[in-house]
């Protein structure tokens, strides 16, 4: 019985060598280039779309850092004034399913630099890459598409949505995945 | 010349309430506490000559009970006078008017005029007139942060959501550091700033002068910089008054070049301190919200020449 609990008890020691605290990347020392961005559509003419991820997907989606800190700067950079926070208005909803330029994060960032018709405008000169990188990763942890652990558990406004842990990941319909069908 | 942030050099009239109270409390508990100390050497000394009889020891307690009363009651009303003669401080006078908005780990300071051409917006750096009472409306953008000058009055929490004032009265000319007072995140040590207690004259030119749109580049290196902050990155965030820059994110920086100091009193405010900011503020205050803007060392000695400008 002893034997057990003191067997126990070095298991439940070694659980300790899970818990890891993320590290704040305060320092993109990372060069950007906007070279290695994708552009608006992941339909290649000819061929099929280029299957290797973007290593600064994982980079920015899985860091709960740069995750609040696109959520600053959604607030910061007025985000709210056309689409709210995540249900839209004057410009699109960017928690449902359907992405006239994409809904990945390069897709976005991509938005955030050229900027897009009818509202959108550029960022390119009013925000770092690193900084549209975060803001790509807050947008797309509204509609629940970054790990749960990774988004704050609560904004800082009123909301009438549930957290954004609480999120269930919809799959999201990529219209640019259809102009190849049409 | 008297320490620039110190409680117990009072340059204000809240500040020397205060310190004359925190005086008075320190006299008198250190008067008692001597006596104690005293009372207990004694009964030391005097341990092997038995008790005394009931009546002594009830006239002792009786007059250590009323010498405590006293002691008490005379704490009671210094606190009171305290605590009035703080709330009429300047009460007579029509108090100067400003507001501190706290962020992390930076304040931005505002002069609401009639109109708002009329209003300054400036960071880091509070310019107050001598003898004229200060009405400071608080106010918080992220966390709490907390206001304290020590030498001109005490400490006053920035609460997200309220708003709170602080009144003081400055009484002696000259520059004294301030500090965010509550624990508000990774650089709240960083978060200083200056206030500066002007003659009635010197404000009002201040005043004048902080009014005026930010002067025209003249150089080329001068108009390249401006290029660059009006068109680039910076202006995101950064506001120069007459220029197209106007970012409410970042501290105003139309008169960056006047004052004593970079990054919230991180960093004395010289050409070689601003471009190594500029260049890399994550290395000097880790973690604040500014980012590496991607400049060639030849851009970032044209914005330190255009900057340099704004005086």
């Amino acid at each position: 019985m002893r034997g057990t609990m003191r067997i126990l008890a070095l298991l439940l020691l070694g659980l300790l060598a899970a818990c890891h605290r993320e590290t704040r990347e305060t320092d993109a020392s990372v060069p950007f280039s906007q070279s290695g961005l994708a552009t608006t559509t992941t339909v290649i003419a000819g061929g099929a779309a280029s299957s290797r991820p973007d290593p600064r997907i994982e980079r920015f989606e899985k860091s709960a850092w740069h995750v609040s800190e696109g959520q600053r700067l959604y607030t910061q950079f007025n985000c709210v004034e056309c689409h709210a926070h995540g249900g839209g208005g004057i410009g699109v909803p960017l928690i449902d399913d359907q992405w006239i330029y994409g809904s990945s994060s390069p897709q976005i960032v991509a938005t955030l630099i050229q900027g897009r018709p009818n509202g959108m405008p550029s960022y390119r000169r009013l925000l770092t890459e690193e900084q549209m990188w975060q803001l790509a990763a807050y947008v797309r942890s509204m509609a629940g598409q970054v790990p749960k652990d990774v988004p704050p558990s609560r904004g800082d406004t009123a909301a009438n949505t549930p957290p954004l842990t609480l999120e269930e990941a919809r799959p999201q319909h990529d219209s640019n995945l259809d102009a190849g069908s049409r | 010349m008297s320490p620039i942030q110190s409680a117990l050099h009072p340059a204000g009239a809240h500040a020397a309430a205060t310190a004359t109270l925190f005086q008075i409390f320190l006299g008198v508990t250190g008067f008692f506490f001597l006596l104690v100390l005293l009372f207990l050497g004694w009964a030391i000394l005097r341990r092997d000559r038995g008790t005394a009889s009931d009546k002594r020891l009830r006239l002792t307690v009786a007059a250590w009970a009323m010498l405590i009363t006293v002691g008490l009651f005379g704490l009671t009303l210094a606190s009171y006078a305290t605590d009035r003669s703080l709330f009429f401080a300047g009460h007579d006078q029509k108090p100067l008017r400003l507001k501190v908005t706290a962020q992390q780990w930076w304040w931005e300071v505002r002069y609401n005029g009639a109109t708002p051409a009329q209003t300054i917006t400036t960071a880091n750096e509070i310019h107050l007139p001598l003898g004229r009472p200060a009405q400071i409306e608080l106010e918080a953008d992220d966390v709490i942060h907390s206001l304290w000058i020590p030498n001109l009055v005490g400490k006053e929490d920035l609460i997200p959501g309220r708003t709170t004032d602080l009144q003081l009265l400055p009484r002696q000319v000259g520059r004294f550091r301030a500090q965010c007072a509550e624990f508000c995140g990774l650089q709240h040590a960083h978060m200083a700033l200056d206030v500066v207690v002007d003659t009635p004259e010197q404000f009002a030119a201040w005043e004048a002068r902080s009014l005026q749109p930010a002067p025209a580049p003249r150089s080329e290196a001068q108009k390249r910089g401006h290029a660059i902050v009006t068109g680039m990155h910076c202006s995101g965030c950064h506001a120069i008054t007459g220029t197209d820059a106007f970012g409410t994110v970042g501290p105003d920086l139309t008169r960056v070049a006047s004052r004593a100091t970079l990054a919230a009193g991180e960093l004395p405010n010289a050409r070689a301190w601003l471009t190594r900011w500029i260049a890399d503020p994550q290395a000097i205050k880790p973690g604040n919200r500014m980012p590496r803007i991607p400049l060639t060392p030849a851009q970032r000695s044209d914005v330190v020449a255009y900057l340099e400008t704004l005086k």
